[in-house]
């Protein structure tokens, strides 16, 4: 190993598919086979240029990338302190970074022969990408929606539908996005053999959260150069900021950093009614404990008994039990930090957002806002933060109203 | 020799084909649930599978998913799922249980302690659904170094090269899932189960035993008839969920025993 990899943070998974302790391939024996199957194709693709060429292509034509990195200089000013970039990954073709991903999985699935795909949603925004490549490649693609998701996120439902794919309810356990994982799995267990699972975190059994993260990093790639251009040569943030549900947009803005230390890096988890006794949260870092779930080990929202809890939080997009296995161990090393926020302060960024820079966003980068609200006043002026902007405030405008006291439907 | 080695041989020794049922413990409740399990060997059952609630049960279809949920809303536990075992045992010394579930509710108890009591209570093997070979460091090998057999899944997707990893540090018996699906969902199909027992057998001495579409006493037959054995799970919960009561239930794991019996 070379002297500079030796305290690198970016060699993980081992090949047992672990990020220390957490991680691995806790999965059936029915899935086993497919699983490895999948991480060879993935380690060939990986190295195969022309991969990397199709990618490429669609990330520009389809998708929109590079997204702008945007100084939002009027919601600096208002903060007093630190200089706030937003990376305006919202402005991806359907409205978030999950289209990231998506793309990578489905060219993967076309690659070993998939014609059926399946996923888990839980805001919509991975159904939504899911269903759009499923789209534009032809393929058939059945989404997992727990049904209260399906409830309180009816547009995305009716985006989905639109686009030919299959929206199944979920009753299944509470009907929230973990038994929507849960009947994903159940439903590829049974069609193992012409389905492809295309997760939209980095979670589930290795080599998942590794690949999700891997199509995700173009989000940090993008913003190294583009801090470089608008802020001159070698300049590297000082603080990178992300929400975290599973930790998919966090890992794509955080992994190109990780070997930087001067750059501080944030990851902020959903506080819901405030992280305490109650569980009324999905803060499963600073409120819960290492466990398995859905393939993969990491901290993970139980009770003493090791049953899993429902979380609970205003944005259904972060409404998960468990965090993806690699922010799980880069919170036990100590790389990167994890706070929480309320869904109050939530909503007060979500709303600033508005007034303050004319955009909308989502209720998941609203938590991410929120700490930037808490922390840039305290920073001084040539302090420059970026926060990831991973999705749009449209799906979520009923909520909002509802919260506001608003009736618009 | 385990109480499940003892099993095996005494049906070797009567030529006759094993009968498994599975029950959920405290499914609807711990008291009719240790009822039915104390009936079960009297109904013609060889071995015992005792489910472990678990909140996600990601093989599972319908049925056990509910059953599980019913356990857990009845206040069910790790303990108390122990505690059942250990009632058994007061008045059974020889029919083998086999506790089945998830590894989570383990590992948050601590493997070795959780070996520990479960010996204690008088648990002879464990099958945990997630828990594929690639992670035998986690459960398998402390098991079966405290004694207690490990019992693997083989399915229709475990190719041949896979196959002898597969019956590595496994005892007991292997579970032969016949279907690629969740438990309750598609018929097994005999035929088809068939070479697929040989295919394990060609690799492995253990008996092979046949889960997962068996639900009526002509394919507990047809499936044991190229098998071992085979195991009940869903048909026998179903039951349960209907609230019919014990003895009705016995009366149906008793057809069922029967059937797989006559092969």
């Amino acid at each position: 190993m070379p002297d500079d990899l030796i305290n690198s943070y970016k060699t993980g998974p081992d090949e047992n598919g672990r990020f220390g302790i957490f991680g691995g391939r806790f999965v059936s024996e029915t899935l086993m086979p497919l699983i490895l199957s999948l991480e060879k194709e993935y380690e060939k693709a990986k190295t195969d240029q022309s991969f990397w060429d199709e990618m490429d292509d669609l990330w520009t034509h389809y998708v929109g990338r590079p997204s702008p990195l945007y100084f939002a200089e009027r919601l600096t000013n208002h903060l007093g302190g630190a200089k706030v970039y937003m990376k305006r990954d919202e402005l991806n073709h359907t409205g978030a970074h999950k289209i990231n991903n998506v793309l990578g999985q489905i060219i993967l699935a076309r690659r070993m022969g998939k014609t059926r795909i399946i996923a888990e949603t839980g805001a919509g925004q991975h159904g939504v990408a899911t269903a759009t490549v499923c789209a534009k490649f032809g393929l058939k693609c059945v989404v997992y929606m727990g049904a209260h998701d399906v409830e309180r996120q009816k547009p995305n439902v009716f985006r989905m539908r639109l686009l030919g794919a299959e929206v199944v309810p979920v009753t299944s356990g509470r009907g929230t996005l973990k038994d929507a994982m849960n009947d994903a799995l159940r439903d590829w267990v049974t069609n193992v053999r012409d389905t492809f699972y295309c997760i939209g975190t980095v979670a589930g059994p290795h080599p998942y959260p590794a690949m999700v993260r891997d199509f995700q990093s173009i989000i940090g790639k993008e913003v190294r150069w583009q801090l470089a251009e608008q802020e001159g040569e070698g300049r590297l943030p000082d603080t990178v900021i992300a929400a975290i549900g599973g930790g998919s947009n966090a890992m794509g803005l955080f992994f190109p950093f990780l070997d930087d230390p001067s750059v501080k890096i944030i990851g902020v988890e959903a506080g819901g009614k405030g992280v305490d006794q109650r569980m009324e949260h999905c803060a499963s870092l600073t409120g819960g404990r290492p466990g398995v779930l859905h393939g993969n080990r990491t901290y993970l929202l139980q009770d003493d008994d090791g049953q899993i809890l429902e979380g609970f939080s205003i944005s259904a997009g972060l409404d998960y039990p468990g965090i993806g296995p690699e922010h799980a161990w880069l919170h036990d090393v100590g790389r990167a930090e994890y706070v929480s926020i309320t869904d109050k302060e939530a909503l007060e960024a979500f709303q600033l957002c508005c007034t303050l820079e004319g955009i909308i966003p989502a209720l998941e980068p609203s938590h991410a806002l929120a700490h930037v609200m808490k922390i840039a006043p305290t920073l001084p002026k040539d302090h420059i933060i970026v926060m990831n902007m991973c999705g749009r405030g449209d799906k979520d405008i009923f909520t909002v109203a509802k919260h506001l006291g608003f009736e618009i439907s | 020799m385990s109480r499940i080695d003892a099993r095996f041989n005494e049906l070797k020794a009567q030529k006759r084909k094993a009968f498994v049922a599975y029950v959920m413990a405290g499914d609807p409740d711990f008291d009719t649930s240790l009822e039915l399990v104390k009936g079960l060997p009297a109904a013609g059952v060889d071995i015992i599978e005792l489910g472990l609630p678990f909140t996600d049960p990601m093989a599972d279809g319908p049925t056990i998913q509910l059953a599980g949920q019913r356990a857990l809303d009845g206040g069910m536990t790790l303990d108390k799922t122990l505690g059942l075992a250990r009632a058994f045992r007061v008045t059974d010394q020889k029919t083998p249980i086999v506790m089945m579930g998830y590894y989570n509710p383990i590992y948050s108890r601590g493997v070795d302690t959780f070996l520990e009591q479960a010996k204690e209570a008088g648990i002879d093997g464990l099958i945990v659904v997630d828990l594929p070979p690639e992670e035998d460091d986690e459960l398998c090998i402390p098991a079966q170094k405290a004694g207690l057999n490990f019992i693997r899944l083989a399915t229709p997707t475990t190719d041949d090269n896979r196959l002898p990893r597969v019956m590595q540090n496994t005892s007991g018996f292997v579970y032969y899932v016949s279907i690629t699906g969740i438990t309750g969902a598609a018929e097994a199909q005999a035929a088809v189960v068939g070479p697929e027992v040989a295919r394990i057998k060609a690799v492995s001495d253990l008996p092979v035993i046949v889960g997962f579409g068996v639900r009526t006493p002509e394919t507990a037959r047809a499936v044991a008839g190229v098998a071992d054995g085979t195991v009940v799970g869903s048909a026998i919960v179903a039951q349960i969920e209907a609230g019919k009561p014990v003895p009705e239930i016995l009366e149906f794991v008793r057809s069922l025993a029967d059937g797989a019996h006559a092969a």
